[in-house]
């Protein structure tokens, strides 16, 4: 019969690789304490971006759990690009670091008996956390980017709330392990395999090195480099777009003015031709009164152009001439001048991103358009004719799509 | 607090980074408590970690050792023998070279599977307006190339060194 500590003793035994041991262990933690962070805050920005005080950030009920409120900033007009493609960007980079890292400690998983004290339960507890919590929000991420929805839960509920379960026992990891992390970085060079420590994380039978620590270092960041290059083309625009080989977001759509990447397309949004033609309205209320127009109405008021990337919460992006009537213009024609915020509806009808409400310096700032066309040529259908929203960084689905109307509300003090 | 020590097997500031862990996960988890998919969510959590160390790890580990044993790599080092050195470099420079791309296939085969695999066509349809193509052949394209560019430098190494 095999006792626990039998068949714990033979695994232990059995862990053989030479380079297994805290200095490489250290190493992998310092890359990822150094830049998820970086993830961490860009994902946070994302949620403050999605305006969380309008009630159109989601998950809607955070309490706590989020940035303290403020303005999301209209300039740079690539702040949203920025963030959230170094939040998917790095996200996905990161990958092979964190298989690495568990592939480093991973004779700890199996060691036997699991804890001797309290202390040990719980930081083995903490470990199911930062662990499930690490991989949790890999895959679900990975899976978003790519219209997977295999997991049958809400993306944006499940990602947001299994980031803070994982942000907690990471931050725990990180002070309960930094002071173990500096010292066995400050030692110096050790040989390969490391000498023994009392985690268990050496080989005690080590077999032949077919790859130093540093080959082992490269081939991780090798694996990194790898997945940038695959990855980063989805939010280049060009011929270098097509480097994302593998992701959705790395073919071009066709040539011509409105051939760039659509987010949702006007059959699955539910857009019928008839809506969107001759018998079209913008309605424009505040401050007591309706404003009707028709879309010859809006070409015949004065058109500003401006160049402003339009941005995903995937973590691709798109740079293209959009051409319409300013929203502060609406906004005085409005009879709101300076409004609050203002409420876009679509013609939409079931869309979660069916409307959008905009800040006050989201309205007023001067590249801030109800778009009529892009580089060009009138909207196409997927990219929201007869009139779309585009607002510099703010995030695409904010970018509202055949809009129907624009409510302008004042201020509560004028 | 001294005499506590042993019982908890660790200092106070232990136990308090652990009780702010604690209080953010069970804070996440009341939150989403109303959800009706919860469970889906739990499962997805504890699985992740199920699917890396349970299957994941013991599968590529098992790859591994094969490869080892095929390349007579596992067997220590005979570099104590005369002339066995050279070919003892050989073997590991030929592991590594099949290692190195298989491993960058492998990744490449994870993070973009649901386009290799053709995984949620109607929800791409509908999210960009166009059907989905599969990435099999790409992504084969793509392993294929580091193969090929890893066996080549294989072959100026090992010409390099005769």
């Amino acid at each position: 019969m095999l006792s626990p500590t039998g068949v714990a003793e033979a695994i232990r035994r059995g862990w053989r690789s030479p380079l297994r041991g805290p200095r490489l262990t250290s190493f992998l933690g310092l890359m990822l304490l150094l830049s998820l962070p970086l993830v961490i805050i860009t994902g946070l920005l994302d949620y403050a971006a999605y305006g969380p005080r309008f009630g159109q950030a989601f998950p809607t009920h955070v309490s706590w759990m989020r940035l303290p409120l403020f303005d999301w900033p209209t300039r740079p007009a690539w702040l949203f690009r920025l963030t959230q493609g170094l939040h998917v960007g790095l996200g996905i980079v990161l990958i092979p670091v964190v298989l690495a890292k568990l592939w480093s400690v991973i004779p700890r998983l199996f060691v036997w008996p699991p804890a001797r004290s309290a202390a040990q339960v719980l930081e083995r507890l903490s470990l199911v956390l930062l662990v499930g919590g690490i991989l949790f929000e890999i895959a679900t991420g990975v899976l978003d980017i790519q219209y997977a929805y295999l997991f049958g839960f809400d993306f944006y509920t499940a990602h947001y709330f299994g980031a803070w379960v994982f942000i907690g026992a990471f931050v725990a990891h990180v002070a309960l392990k930094l002071p173990r992390l500096i010292a066995t970085l400050r030692r110096g060079r050790v040989p390969t395999p490391e000498p023994p420590d009392p985690d268990g994380l050496v080989a005690s039978r080590p077999g032949p090195v077919t790859v130093g620590r540093r080959g082992a270092l490269a081939l991780v960041g090798g694996g990194a480099l790898l997945l940038a290059a695959l990855t980063f083309g989805q939010s280049i625009d060009g011929p270098l777009r097509r480097t994302a080989l593998l992701l959705p977001r790395g073919r071009n759509p066709g040539n011509g003015p409105n051939g760039f990447q659509v987010n949702r397309s006007a059959a699955a949004a539910g857009i019928q031709p008839a809506s969107t033609g001759s018998a079209w309205r913008l309605t424009l209320t505040g401050g007591g009164r309706s404003v009707l127009l028709d879309r010859a109405a809006l070409l015949a008021m004065t058109q500003h152009t401006a160049r402003l990337p339009i941005a995903c919460v995937e973590g691709w992006s798109t740079m293209q001439t959009w051409t319409g009537v300013r929203l502060a213009d609406l906004a005085t024609l409005a009879g709101v001048p300076e409004p609050a915020s203002a409420h876009v509806t679509s013609l939409e009808r079931n869309g979660l991103f069916r409307q959008a409400t905009l800040q006050s310096n989201q309205v007023a700032d001067d590249d801030s358009l109800l778009a009529l066309r892009v580089n060009g040529a009138d909207l196409s259908a997927n990219h929201g004719f007869p009139a779309r929203v585009i607002v510099p960084a703010l995030p695409g689905v904010h970018c509202t799509k055949w809009v129907a109307s624009i409510d302008f509300r004042p201020g509560g003090n004028g | 607090m001294v005499r506590r020590r042993p019982a908890y097997g660790a200092g106070a500031p232990h136990a308090v980074v652990l009780l702010g862990c604690f209080t953010i996960a069970g804070w996440a988890v009341f939150l989403v408590s109303g959800e009706a998919t919860v469970w889906r969510m739990a499962l997805w959590f504890v699985g992740a970690a199920i699917a890396h160390d349970l299957v994941l790890f013991p599968v590529y580990a098992a790859v591994d050792r094969r490869l080892r044993r095929a390349t007579r790599t596992d067997l220590g080092n005979e570099e104590g023998r005369p002339g066995r050195a050279a070919v003892a470099a050989d073997r590991v420079a030929v592991l590594n070279h099949i290692r190195v791309p298989a491993l960058g296939a492998a990744l490449l085969f994870l993070v973009f599977l649901p386009g290799i695999l053709n995984l949620g066509d109607a929800t791409y349809a509908a999210a960009t307006g166009e059907q989905r193509v599969s990435y099999a052949i790409r992504w084969l394209w793509v392993s294929g190339a580091l193969f090929l560019l890893s066996g080549l430098v294989l072959a100026v190494r090992l010409a390099r060194r005769r």
